[in-house]
């Protein structure tokens, strides 16, 4: 798909640059040498666009558009070709899809995933190789700028650790000295059970129990009533989408609401608050955005999100905003010039993504956002701020040979 | 485990089974009477709740929008037989294999267009809305009671509708001998039209019932087309009785396992499927 607009005589003939990419990229010609800088910027994007997570693939997906239209529609000058696959959520099919991405399609970016296995798996295929430069929007796992760093890979999302850490201490200064962890049995609800037990434990607490449930399964009455059996001071879980609407209403229904206090990383109830409805009033949480953030570049994205796609922007929608941000300042930098990879990875090293809804950020040594995470409680079916949870956090990078 | 545990435990298990049953009961009910292998049951259940929250919305009541949503779904299963699936009875069960996984990915695409990737909720009816109190700590939601209690109306139902009625003498006759029963003037072809269509509704039901605690979300009918399967094939491929033991066995199994073997709580489901396969390859109620 390539992005068109109106048709002034420039962009006619970058418009007859981008066909004559196509036809380059059907071996033809060899674009870069027809016509050099001139065509379109190729961006690969793996997403998932159906199952439990077709809602973030479509959040990140639209907020990147968006950003870069608000920029003219352009990178550097260049006009814009998407390839987008859905992800189907299979890690196994990871492989396949990347390699079609960047050996086939030969893309200049690699925008994806959501999952924390398939990023894991697109990290091993990226990292050894000096191009595509790839862009995690989403999926947290701490490996991707832990030991499978690279030069070439950046994150414009959080690690897992990054939303958990801060939650450990919420806990703790609440008053709760015992806690039942509980989490899907994947990558991301293990490190993220990890770090916010880490937390708890430096801060006086101890954890009981830790709970895994088979990912993604959504029936949990038999946890709810483990939980109930043990009665801990609080309850720490990571869940999202599907099974995080669920698993809030299975443990209102129970009666452990109010009882038994739920903490988690803010994925509990975001982007699914209003299917939550009653169930989640009041949840404390911690991450790296809130719909209420007072600054001027959130309310002016969530007015533009809302009018472009008739929905609320969440946190997902931001990364993919950030994503088209790091795009544009990179390209901007080089000109273009998607050849100079040496330089677009040194721009995005220091970028700056100050005009960000989340709040300014700036890229880590291992290149992951160095950002505030904040604590925020559900009211109205909004995840209001309360306040910072902590402060230009970073990740420790455990393993990773840059930082 | 102090006993209290156990108590609820089973009380979630045997709930989670009815659950279980009345969506294997369609998937049974169509294999072992048309012989169509139905993969798309899945996405029938989805239906179910999404139609059901469509509904909802113009009704405000569940009741009248689980009524008004079996209708159509008895509807939309009746023609979906006539105008694919009985082309099907004389073919191979990999073209049905094919053409129910094409419905999976028609139905997908259709939820995509009609209501988007969000999550959606069915507020659960205020009569039911009430909650007792098993131990101290831990309460029960009456609608999950609810569930229940239909779940047995529906197997009742079945078990009167098969042993007991015309249509039913009629289905049995068809599945046993097709050809038998066409010389002696049943109309076959209307007769699995019917049957089909109670199968969609039954799947349908699960999902409308189900969407109050379950909420509405793209992809819900994936894990339950897996466990259904299961249940299934260890009922013994064809036997409503054989589903409903084996859903009360996956429940149960699932249950326990989760709570007293957490790390292999994932294959438990498979590990009890295998036992009885193992000890008996056509399943509890399987003709041989």
């Amino acid at each position: 798909m390539t992005e068109k607009s109106t048709p002034t005589r420039r962009q006619f003939v970058a418009g007859a640059a981008a066909t004559a990419g196509l036809a380059a990229a059907g071996g033809f010609v060899p674009a870069r040498v027809a016509i050099a800088g001139a065509a379109p910027v190729k961006i690969g994007i793996l997403l998932p666009y159906s199952g439990t997570y077709a809602k973030l693939g479509e959040a990140i997906t639209n907020a990147l558009k968006l950003r870069i239209e608000q920029a003219g529609g352009k990178l550097g000058g260049r006009a814009i070709e998407y390839l987008a696959i859905d992800s189907e959520m299979s890690v196994p099919k990871a492989p396949t899809n990347t390699n079609k991405l960047i050996k086939k399609e030969k893309v200049d970016f690699l925008v994806g995933p959501v999952h924390s296995g398939i990023a894991q798996a697109m990290a091993k295929i990226v990292g050894p190789r000096e191009t595509p430069i790839m862009i995690v929007p989403n999926a947290g796992s701490n490996l991707v700028t832990g030991s499978l760093c690279a030069p070439n890979i950046f994150r414009t999302s959080f690690t897992n650790w990054q939303p958990a850490y801060p939650c450990g201490k919420v806990m703790a200064d609440d008053g709760h000295k015992t806690c039942v962890t509980i989490a899907w049995k994947y990558t991301a609800g293990r490190q993220m059970m990890d770090a916010g037990t880490d937390n708890f434990e430096k801060h006086g607490g101890k954890v009981v129990q830790d709970i895994q449930v088979s990912f993604p399964k959504v029936e949990f009455q038999a946890q709810l009533s483990e939980i109930a059996s043990i009665k801990p001071d609080a309850v720490f879980a990571f869940f999202a989408g599907g099974g995080a609407v669920k698993f809030v209403k299975d443990y209102a229904a129970a009666g452990l609401k109010d009882k038994i206090p739920l903490y988690g990383p803010g994925f509990l109830t975001e982007g699914v608050s209003k299917a939550q409805g009653a169930a989640a009033e009041g949840i404390r949480t911690t991450l790296h955005y809130a719909a209420n953030l007072d600054n001027a570049a959130n309310g002016a994205f969530r007015a533009a999100y809302q009018k472009a796609f008739g929905k609320t922007a969440d946190v997902f929608a931001v990364q993919g905003y950030d994503t088209g941000s790091l795009l544009i300042q990179a390209m901007d930098a080089v000109g273009g010039d998607t050849g100079a990879t040496r330089d677009l990875i040194a721009a995005m090293e220091g970028a700056t993504i100050a005009d960000s809804p989340r709040g300014a950020w700036t890229m880590s040594k291992a290149h992951n956002p160095i950002q505030d995470i904040y604590l925020r409680q559900v009211k109205d079916s909004v995840n209001e701020v309360l306040g910072v949870a902590a402060k230009a956090l970073q990740d420790p990078a455990t393993g990773c040979k840059m930082a | 485990m102090d006993i209290s545990l156990f108590l609820v435990l089973a009380l979630n298990g045997i709930q989670y089974g009815f659950l279980l049953f009345l969506v294997a009961s369609g998937l049974t009910l169509v294999f072992g009477i048309m012989g169509i292998i139905n993969l798309a049951h899945g996405a029938f259940y989805m239906l179910g709740a999404y139609t059901v929250y469509w509904l909802v919305g113009y009704t405000d009541n569940l009741f009248v929008a689980i009524v008004l949503g079996l209708v159509i779904m008895l509807a939309f299963g009746y023609l979906l037989e006539r105008s694919a699936i009985s082309f099907l009875y004389k073919r191979d069960h990999l073209y049905q294999v094919l053409l129910t996984y094409g419905l999976i990915l028609v139905l997908d695409e259709m939820q995509r267009i009609f209501w988007g990737t969000d999550f959606y909720s069915v507020p659960v009816p205020q009569i039911l809305s009430a909650s007792v109190p098993l131990t101290e700590t831990q309460d029960y939601p009456v609608y999950r009671l609810f569930i229940s209690v239909m779940c047995m109306a529906v197997a009742a139902g079945l078990y009167l509708l098969i042993g007991r009625t015309r249509l039913g003498m009629m289905i049995r006759a068809g599945a046993s001998n097709r050809e038998m029963a066409q010389v002696l003037g049943v109309d076959i072809g209307r007769v699995f039209a019917i049957v089909f269509s109670i199968g969609v509704a039954l799947a349908a039901f699960s999902g409308m019932i189900g969407a109050p605690v379950s909420s509405v979300y793209p992809g819900m009918g994936e894990q339950i087309l897996i466990v259904s399967f299961v249940v299934v094939v260890i009922g013994g491929i064809g036997s409503v009785k054989g589903a409903f033991v084996g859903a009360m066995l996956i429940g149960l199994a699932d249950t326990f396992g989760q709570v007293l073997l957490p790390d292999f709580a994932s294959v438990v489901v498979y590990a009890v499927m295998a036992v009885v396969l193992l000890w008996r390859p056509q399943g509890l109620f399987g003709r041989a």
